[in-house]
This record gives C-alpha cells, structure tokens and sequence, in this order.
C-alpha cells in the first residue's frame, strides 16, 4: 500500500490542504512570465523549462494534456497525488486552458491510477479525464497523443513533435500532474513563494517515491514531498532507511542512474546529479540492500525494459532484450569477462537508434550499473559475489 | 503492303507485347519477392534489385500500352474504346477480354500510387502495391484464354514457366525463413 | 541539410547504406549506423546527391533529407 508520509522535511504543499486562496485568471502572456519567474520545470522526468513548453503552443488554440499516466513502476506520486489533491491538477489545466484558449483539456490517467477523486474534483470544469492503458511507454508525450487520437499508444516518429501537431492534429501541450499541481499553487502563492523552497537554479520542491529491493531497509517506503535541494541522505532517513545496509541508490527510475552509498550526501538537484549521469527524474528513488545482488537486480530490469519497448523500432527490439540477457549472464558468477565488452557494445548499437528515448534511458541505467558497481562486476568475474553471500550468512 | 498486311502486322505486335509484357511482370512479381527478402543478389545490391523491379514493371507497362493499341487499331481485334476500360463487354470473347481490361485498371491504379508513392505515403503504397498478386493471375488468364498462340507449344512453354516462377517465389515467401536477414533478428510490430 | 531516419518505419532494407556508404553502415540486424553516433548527421554537399537517390531508394520511405 502507498503510503503517504508526514512531512518532516517540512513541506506539505502538494499533499496538504489547498491554501486559501482564490484560483486567478491569467492571460497566455501573465502566465508564462509567472511560471517563467518561478523557475518551474517538468516533473514528469524530462525536466524541461515549463515557461517554455508553454510558449511553444501560446496563440495556437492548443490542445491541453495532463500526464498522469504514471508509466515507471517504480512511482506511486501521480496515484497519490491524484488522490489526496487532485483540485490542484484541475487548476492547473483550467489555469493553462483559458490562459492559452486551448481548444480541449484532458487528463490522462494511467492503469495505476485511482480517477474517483479527480472525476469528482473536475466535475465543474471544462477538464476531460480519460482512463488510458499502456505500460512503461504509454506516457511518452507522442505515444500517449496516439492513444487519445485513438490509435496504437506507441511514440511517433519525433519529426513533427506534438506541440506543432498532437491531438486532433491540432499543436499539443503534454504537462506531468505534478507540474500542474505546481503551477496551481504558484498561480495562488506567487513565484517568489515557490522559490522560497528549493536552490536558485532549482527551485520548488517535487514528490519522490522511496521504495527497497528489501522490504526492512527502508522502514516508511511511500511518497514524501521534498525541497530540491535536499540531500539524499535526508530523504533516505526521513522514509527510515538503515544507511548501512545501502548498496547503491537508484535515482530517476528505471531510466535512471545509481548514486554509490559513498556519494549519499548528494543534494537532489538536477546539477548535483549530473555527474552521475542521473537527474530527479519522475522522482524515484529506490534503495538496493546489500543483500540483493546489483547484476541481478539490473539484469531483471533491463528484462522488463526490453519487454516493454513498443516494438516498432529494429535497435530497441533486437538490441534491448541482447543488452538484458547479456546483463543476466553476467549476473551467474564466474561469467565470462568478454560479456563485459559485449554490455558495453549493445549499449553503443542502441543509443539514439530509436523514435523514443526507450533504448536512450536503458543504456543509460545499464551504463551506470557498469560504472557504479563495477568492483562487483570484478567479483563476479573471479566467481564471487558478495550480496549473495551476505544473503546466505543471513539465512 | 496491304491493309491485310498491316492488320497482320497489328495483331503480330499485340500478341508479341502481349507475351513479353507477361514475361516482365512475371519477372516484376519475382525480383519483388527477392527484394522484399532484404537477400543480397551478387553484384547487384539491394538498391540494384529494387531497380530492376521497377524497370521490369515499367517496360510491362509500355509493352502493355503497345499491346493495347495495337488491338485497337487493328479490326480483327475488334476492341471499342470502352473494352480498354470497362470489362466483359467485348466482342471477341468477352470473358477472357474482359481479364485483359481488369488487369489494365489495376495496372493503371498500381502504376500511378507507385510512382507517386512520396506522396500517398507508405501505407497506402503498400496497400495498393498487394494488388500485384491479383494484376499477375489476371494477365496470366487473359493470355491464356484470349491469345490465339494458347495451346501452341512455345506458348505453353510460357506459360508453364510463368507459372513456375511465380509459384516458387510465393511459396518462398510463406516460409519462416524468408524473414530471417543474415544474422537473427526480432521482427518489428509495425504498430502505426 | 542532415540525414533523418524513422525508426518506426525502418525495417532494414539496407538500400541506403548501399548507396551512401559514407554516412551509413548496417548493424547486425541491418539497420542503419549513422556517422559518429550522432542522430542526424549533416549531409556535406558533395554528398547530396547520392543522399537524395538513398531517400528515393528506401522501399517504406524511412529515409529523409531535413534542414
């Protein structure tokens, strides 16, 4: 169950009561040099300036698409979000809707996803809540504008991308939930609200999921609301983590990257993750114990991963289930140590060979997996493993 | 020469283009099928086979503008102008004739999305690019039931080796084994 | 003006790699390998006509010529 945890980082602005203050109306221009002051960028994993993909549609009478197709198996926000205060992402799309005179405004919400509270919560609105289906992919911006046009939700090619043709044909406007239930409260509270919390270049706060590949590691795995900013080792003991049994942090989710134990002070900015190939993503952030082998934890998630590409493009459907079985044979100790350079050559075959950033965000996660556990990669390579052998002196 | 040697001449040339127009789009329908494959021909490359489909079916197609004007001009032929468009209204045996202008209409359509494939798209290119498979057992029908040359021997010898040809290359086409292109590969879905 | 694949039409034919060798090679499935990794390389002009006869070449019109 997802639980939702206090806020002891001392932030409940999404996930709290929605101030009391009255929704204004902006036109196109007020709008975006709000949203622009603020700082606000996409939660939804891209992180792209906000401002910005509004200034892509303004004046076209666009169509309005809020994402909470919640496609990363990892996250639980766009669930509890849409639950504890879905008004704030009905203000938000009737807030982008009359300011940009959109021609429609949807919401499209994921498998995963409760609609009860939202339907309820858009009921005098002008906003469309659409139950969608779909799996890992499904949320990608063109994919899921396929769906609602009512073909194949998988991603187009990225020639004309949806802003300049999307929903009817007609320039589209795809915004994560979360994003919009920022700019509902920056439209109340102000920009200079917003950046009271959070770093100059990174402003505001977002949701993250914390979760374990060991149920007791992480003793409040749920979503918590945190300042960017904050330290991951902040994160981590506020969900009640046992720091000592961190092997690695997976940041960002399955497209991701891991942040080595040593490296837990890191602040949660996109900045500060950079280094390590990671950002905050769709804000996952799941904790490997010391007992569950890395390889094999990468091997079966580069499995999925390759399972849940469209299938449309040759390099993701033949490259991504090599790269995953390859992983998985270098998972059984005593592996052979040409299945390194074989990882290493199916991450090149695959990177931006796609019409998404499928293939993109796999070699990435393996990428990291590579680098950041590579003395366990050496382990196994002799025929060691010491997660296993953790685990059976367990037992 | 007379206008009974003229009339000759006519019908020589209708029933040669005829012939050889068959030959071309059975040849056409062939070296399609190869180069759907992705397989390398020697010396060729893939770009070279596709060539040669497309200049097969294009010289069918001016051997088949001489085959019908031929006919047209020539009386014995006794073709109307609308036999060339509307079927099984001709006077000399109208089913077999009736083939014959069937497989023209579907020429005309498949020759003109091919050529103006950049514009209709894929997907409709290759829709009307399936009617390939109705256009040869047409031709093939029409030759055999309305060519006079039908029951004579080098023209069965045609037409057996038509018939061959064709048969071959569609049933390599229904194997598995067609679709595997050197090394193993995963078929795409193609989802749009 | 630079070389654009669509992926989701590509199925490895291979004709465009045989006719502009210098920006693209196949992979192990037959699909193209463009230049230095990048997504769309830029066409030099010497190049451009032999760029134009691989985008005509492609039998699902996967190949494109953009600015």
């Amino acid at each position: 169950m997802t639980q939702l945890l206090q806020a002891p980082l001392g932030t409940n602005r999404l996930l709290g009561a929605a101030p009391d203050l009255p929704l204004p109306h902006l036109e196109a221009g007020g709008l975006i040099a709000l949203v622009e002051q603020a700082g606000l960028t996409g939660r939804g994993g891209a992180g792209f300036p906000t401002a910005r993909k509004l200034a892509s549609v303004a004046g076209k009478a666009p169509g309005i698409v809020g994402n909470a197709m919640e496609g990363e198996p990892l996250s639980s926000k766009d669930a509890v979000l849409l639950s504890r205060s879905p008004g704030l992402v009905v203000d938000g799309l009737s807030l982008i809707g009359s300011a940009l005179g959109a021609r429609r405004v949807l919401l499209a919400v994921g498998p995963g996803v409760p609609t009860g509270p939202v339907r309820q919560a858009a009921v005098n609105s002008r906003v469309d809540v659409l139950a969608l289906t779909g799996g890992f992919v499904a949320g990608q911006e063109s994919a899921l504008v396929n769906q609602i046009n009512g073909r194949s939700g998988v991603p187009s090619d990225g020639l004309v991308p949806v802003f300049r043709r999307g929903v009817d044909a007609h320039p589209t406007l795809v915004v994560n939930a979360e994003t919009l239930a920022q700019l509902a409260l920056i439209a109340r509270c102000g920009a200079d609200w917003f950046r009271r919390l959070g770093t100059p270049a990174d402003p505001g706060t977002f949701l993250v999921s914390i979760s374990a590949s060991r149920p007791a590691t992480v003793a409040h795995p749920g979503v918590l609301e945190v300042p960017r900013g904050t330290p991951l080792r902040a994160v981590l003991t506020a969900a009640g983590t046992d720091l000592d049994r961190v092997a690695g942090v997976l940041v960002g989710g399955y497209h991701g990257a891991w942040v080595p134990p040593s490296e837990i002070d890191t602040l949660l900015t996109t900045a500060d993750l950079a280094r390590f190939d990671a950002g905050p993503g769709a804000g996952v952030i799941h904790v490997l114990d010391r007992g569950n082998c890395p390889l094999e934890m990468s091997g079966s998630v580069a499995a999925y991963l390759a399972g849940q590409s469209a299938r449309q493009c040759g390099p993701c459907v033949n490259g991504l289930p090599r790269m995953a079985q390859t992983l998985q044979r270098l998972a059984v100790p005593g592996a052979s140590p040409g299945l390194v350079a074989e990882v290493v050559r199916l991450r090149g075959l695959v990177h931006s060979r796609g019409a998404c950033s499928h293939p993109d965000g796999t070699a990435r996660f393996v990428a990291s997996t590579m680098r950041v556990f590579a003395d366990h990669v050496e382990d196994h390579l002799r025929g060691d493993c010491d997660a296993r052998a953790r685990r059976l002196d367990q037992v | 020469m007379t206008l009974s040697d003229l009339d000759d001449a006519l019908w020589a040339l209708g029933r040669g283009t005829g012939v050889v127009a068959l030959l071309m789009f059975t040849t056409t329908l062939v070296l399609g099928i190869v180069s759907r494959s992705g397989r390398q021909v020697a010396g060729l490359g893939r770009f070279g086979l596709a060539e040669l489909h497309r200049t097969a079916a294009l010289t069918g197609v001016g051997l088949v503008a001489v085959h019908v004007t031929s006919l047209f001009l020539d009386p014995y032929a006794q073709l109307k102008l609308v036999d060339l468009a509307v079927p099984f209204l001709g006077s000399y045996r109208p089913l077999f004739l009736g083939f014959g202008t069937l497989a023209v209409d579907l020429l005309l359509v498949i020759t003109a999305v091919s050529l103006l494939r950049n514009r209709v798209g894929p997907r409709v290119f290759k829709a009307v690019h399936w009617l390939t498979y109705v256009l040869w057992p047409v031709a093939l029908v029409h030759a055999l039931g309305n060519g006079t040359d039908a029951g004579s021997l080098w023209m069965d010898a045609v037409a057996v080796f038509c018939c061959g040809a064709v048969l071959a290359a569609v049933s390599w086409r229904l194997l598995p084994s067609y679709a595997e292109r050197g090394r193993t590969r995963v078929a795409r879905v193609v989802a749009r | 003006m630079r070389v654009h694949v669509d992926w989701t039409r590509c199925d490895g034919h291979g004709a465009c790699a045989e006719l502009l060798p210098e920006l693209l090679t196949t992979d192990d499935w037959g699909f193209p390998i463009l230049t230095g990794g990048q997504r769309e390389p830029d066409v030099p002009a010497a190049l451009e006509r032999h760029a134009r006869r691989a985008v005509k070449a492609c039998p699902v019109q996967a190949l494109r010529l953009v600015d």
